[in-house]
């Protein structure tokens, strides 16, 4: 399938961050006829159609979403917009906060309109320190335009928008700990219910979106939710970037629609494996998606094949790993990012993960036992269900994928207490 | 030795101001808060807190315990310029431990540590940057850089030591 430019049209092109020159080339038109043309309903219902799901990783249908949040105005309502992005291999909405800031104001804007939010924030991780510059240069334009403020584009329609930058924790992505954190709070996760869509941020209903998931507004308004949801396959909607990074030739950011097959995104897009050797697995979505072999590829990259494969296209974070690796470090790295982000707040993940950690560490390096197999299979069985969020059941995953897939090497390292892979790594070199 | 006790300057008490207005609790501009002090101060310092919970009308325990949770928060003085060398998978695959070990051999201190010029302090982090596509990569003062190898490592440290010579 071919490369198709939505979300992805400015990127590379530094023009596209300056306000006028968004505006001449098509820019807050798809707001405009939002807000001037269309009922906050109506706005709703075309999302709906266009079958957008949320991309941060869960793939929750982004409409349905909406529609969670009571319609009385009581109570104020918020968005909370997660630019977040820490889940290992995910540097897509990067892309989006560096090149077309602006599509993502377009975006919350058609969002806050169909919702009836007057008060949104960019949760943006600490770490992000160009795209914060970036992002804020651009809603300070907005505001200086009247893009933003007591009149968004001249409607009688308020809208504040604020960033606010996180302070390096991953658990901040999860959507309930990334609310605790905007409330000045360490970001310890919350039980649901409430869901935040009734009781969110500072206890009114909120809506928490993704980066991108907000991006694609504004191709959807503006040709339809027909249209859009046609691009993609049957839940799918539309197109999606995949972040592409490991052992290709050319990784980067590919816009594709969904259901184009991994085969395609890392031979055709990515250019193939590096020195041409032949690619051992590949993680789909971030590392808490379950590893793929090499004979998995063909698999078309939607939320639901994935899910019938076992695994899930989470983040879109596609790492590629050729014949060289050796998938007890690569476990390693993975158990390592998991023990150090666990948030403390649940036994099973604060406790699991750092034990999942240290018998990955002792068969890397050569102590292992055949007991231990059993041990890793067990606490991660442990850690599904047992928490209050993602985060465990994430590792769990990851571990899971890692012990099913490459079951030989793992027996390997206990039973011989070395790696097979480095030796023939080096027999060959 | 007592340590100087810390306050705002006019400026960034203005700023603080600004913050506040964005939120409808006050408690949610403590995080924005920590980052304008660590930007003046350099680090979180037992005074540093002491001051924002007094602002921020908070028990300083409740400080306490967001500055130890959030890793971009320092504790203790750092280097002049501060490098963090991601250690995530990605980056794994390109090889970012001889990176990591170069810097070590270079900066002749272990990583957390802070080189006896006070010029760098670094990090090797197994969380990660976000910037896999140029793996291996490393933040300096907030920049990222990638596609690294122990001599473009070389010319970078070199660059900032002539930026502080300056």
């Amino acid at each position: 399938m071919p490369i198709v430019k939505l979300v992805s049209e400015y990127f590379g092109n530094e023009q596209a961050r300056n306000l006028d020159w968004y505006q001449k080339h098509g820019g807050y038109a798809a707001a405009r006829k939002a807000l001037f043309e269309m009922t906050p309903k109506q706005v709703t219902e075309e999302v709906i159609k266009s079958n957008l799901r949320g991309l941060g990783g869960a793939g929750f249908p982004t409409g349905k979403k909406w529609s969670f949040v009571p319609e009385t105005d009581d109570l104020p309502k918020y968005l909370a917009v997660n630019a977040d992005e820490a889940e290992p291999g995910t540097f897509k909405d990067r892309y989006i906060l560096e090149w077309d800031p602006h599509r993502l104001i377009e975006g919350i804007i058609i969002c806050s309109w169909a919702v009836g939010i007057h008060q949104a924030y960019i949760y943006i991780r600490g770490e992000y320190v160009r795209p914060y510059r970036i992002l804020k240069a651009a809603v300070d334009e907005a505001y200086q335009k009247g893009i933003l403020g007591e009149r968004v584009l001249g409607k009688d329609f308020k809208l504040d928008l604020h960033i606010h930058r996180g302070a390096g924790a991953y658990i901040c992505g999860e959507e309930t700990g990334l609310l605790e954190s905007l409330e000045g709070k360490k970001g310890w996760p919350r039980l649901k219910p409430p869901f935040p869509a009734v009781v969110g941020l500072f206890k009114c209903p909120t809506v928490i979106n993704n980066v991108e998931t907000l991006a694609h507004l504004r191709c959807i308004i503006e040709r339809g939710g027909e249209w859009f949801a046609d691009l993609g396959v049957d839940r799918n909607g539309g197109t999606r970037l995949f972040a592409l990074s490991g052992h290709v030739k050319r990784p980067g950011v590919y816009e594709l629609p969904m259901g184009t097959p991994f085969r395609e995104l890392i031979y055709e897009h990515g250019g193939g494996i590096v020195g041409d050797r032949r690619l051992k697995a590949v993680i789909p979505g971030g590392i808490s998606a379950p590893v793929l072999r090499a004979d998995q590829v063909d698999i078309p990259m939607t939320f639901d094949d994935l899910n019938k494969a076992g695994s899930m296209l989470g983040s879109a974070g596609v790492v590629v790993m050729d014949e060289t690796v050796c998938m007890v470090e690569a476990m390693h790295t993975v158990a390592e990012f998991f023990a150090h982000e666990s948030c403390g707040q649940c036994t099973p993940c604060r406790h699991g993960t750092g034990w999942v950690y240290r018998i990955v560490s002792r068969i890397l390096e050569g102590h292992g036992s055949e007991d231990d197999l059993g041990t890793l299979m067990h606490a991660a069985n442990y850690m599904t269900g047992t928490s209050i969020c993602a985060l465990s059941e994430g590792a769990s995953m990851a571990y899971r994928g890692f012990l099913t897939q490459f079951p030989e090497e793992f027996k390997y390292h206990v039973r011989h207490g070395k790696c097979d892979v480095k030796e023939k790594r080096q027999a060959v070199a | 030795m007592t340590a100087a006790p810390f306050e705002f300057t006019p400026e960034n008490q203005r700023e603080f101001e600004e913050i506040l207005t964005k939120y409808p609790e006050r408690r949610a501009a403590l995080l924005p808060a920590l980052h304008l002090a660590q930007l003046q101060n350099g680090y979180i310092s037992p005074e540093v807190e002491d001051y924002i919970a007094r602002i921020m009308e908070l028990p300083i325990v409740d400080v306490r315990e967001v500055v130890s949770f959030y890793s971009l928060y320092f504790r203790r003085p750092m280097g002049r310029h501060h490098i963090r060398v991601c250690m995530s998978l990605s980056c794994m695959l390109r090889d970012c431990k001889s990176i990591r070990d170069h810097l070590h051999k270079r900066l002749g201190v272990p990583p957390g540590g802070v080189t006896s010029d006070g010029s760098f302090s670094w990090e090797a982090i197994p969380d990660c940057l976000g910037a896999c596509e140029i793996a291996p990569m490393m933040q300096l003062d907030g920049e990222y850089y990638g596609n690294l190898t122990p001599e473009k490592v070389d010319e970078i440290l070199e660059k900032a030591k002539e930026a502080d010579r300056q």
